[in-house]
């Protein structure tokens, strides 16, 4: 009993205290986990980042889920995840009320209306960085278009944007092995230069 | 009850297609806005906002948030509060479930290829949708739009705004995202935005 009770506010702690997700809350992780519980090594805790990211799902959640689930299991994945959505739900929730109850407030309002503009701002920027990071050539080039185009202009579901896109991937990268194969002498003289 | 359901559902669906964290679960909830009454294309940058500024993983404080409106309006309080419990746990459900699965055969996941050709072609497919989705809050943000959602000018303290935190971010990106949400508001009540 005593570790589900310590996965759990471990992760608590991760939840509460680390803000933006992702790669912010890297520390974190390994100060808890690595330092302070010796759960894990700090190249687990990669591997679990990789892998989370492969994943679907919040990253935070998958690796709590994976230290979890380690440790002691399925409960033991449960009780981690719940501990690192758990501070989440609770400052949220009280954010939400606030929000609803002083929503028509002039100053409120504007207030909104202002942060709305930076929010636009920041993901421009870091969407800015995901396309210099991830478009490499032709098909990602086209991928990234055709999803914004399916999406924004006809209404088409993400969900079969993602999927056509994820097949994509596989069957381009595999016709690419396919052509290396046939020409290998090609390839060796390139290797070569 | 059907809400509670639905939003279940809904997030389930969230957690189990936004890959790659944080911002990739945009453009989901995004259509979930356009879907069902429970926010509007506005309030969904006010949960980015609120996400940026407290702690917790992005996708869950947005499932919190979103879960939170959705119920209210249909039982005050108390129901928001399930709500946004349920919506949260929506979220997560398929994470625990697939890293649950994925962690017995860590080693080969990790190496597999097409899991690899896979996010080669995901990776830029969600820049792309995520460009999609903001678009939509972009426009509400810096355009005046009519009751129909046609554009009826553009506001343009607003859009000065954009360009200037946008460039200052690209340019101070280790600055935390919390200073230009409250830069952003307090530039919302000073211009009225």
């Amino acid at each position: 009993m005593r570790i589900y009770i310590d996965l759990f506010l471990t992760f608590f702690r991760i939840g509460a205290l680390t803000f933006g997700g992702g790669y912010a809350m890297l520390p974190m992780f390994k100060k808890e986990l690595v330092q302070k519980h010796n759960w894990c090594t700090e190249e687990d805790i990669l591997d679990y980042y990789a892998i989370a990211q492969c994943t679907p799902g919040v990253i935070a959640v998958n690796t709590a889920s994976f230290i979890g689930f380690r440790k002691k299991g399925v409960p033991g994945a449960i009780c981690a995840t719940i501990g690192v959505v758990a501070p989440s739900i609770l400052i949220i929730t009280v954010i939400a009320a606030f929000i609803r109850h002083f929503a028509d407030n002039t100053y409120v309002k504007h207030a909104l209306a202002g942060i709305r503009v930076s929010v636009c701002a920041l993901v421009a920027v870091t969407v800015f960085g995901l396309f210099k990071k991830n478009v490499k050539d032709i098909l990602t080039a086209f991928l990234a278009v055709a999803a914004f185009t399916v999406t924004f202009f006809l209404g088409f579901s993400p969900i079969i944007a993602v999927i056509i896109a994820a097949a994509a991937g596989i069957t381009v990268k595999i016709i690419k092995e396919k052509k290396k194969q046939t020409a290998p002498e090609k390839k060796s003289d390139k290797e070569d230069e | 009850m059907t809400t509670f359901l639905q939003l279940f559902y809904e997030f389930f669906k969230v957690g189990l297609f936004a890959v790659g964290g944080g911002l990739a679960t945009i453009p989901f909830l995004k259509e979930i806005a356009e879907n069902y009454p429970w926010f509007t294309i506005s309030e969904l940058s006010d949960m980015i906002a609120i996400s940026e500024s407290t702690p917790g993983p992005i996708g869950v404080n947005m499932a919190t948030y979103a879960g939170y409106s959705a119920s209210f309006s249909e039982g005050g309080l108390l129901w928001g509060i399930l709500g946004g419990i349920i919506a949260t746990l929506g979220i997560i459900c398929p994470a625990i479930i697939v890293i649950c699965i994925v962690s017995k055969f860590m080693e080969k996941f990790k190496t597999n290829k097409f899991v690899e050709y896979a996010f080669y072609g995901i990776r830029p497919a969600v820049a792309g949708l995520i460009t999609g989705a903001m678009a939509s809050v972009f426009v509400a943000a810096v355009f005046y739009l009519n009751d129909t959602g046609k554009i009826t000018g553009l506001n343009i303290p607003a859009a000065v705004m954009f360009v200037v935190l946008t460039a200052l971010y690209a340019k101070f990106n280790k600055i935390h995202p919390v200073i230009f949400i409250v830069v952003g508001a307090a530039a919302g009540i000073i211009f009225k935005l």
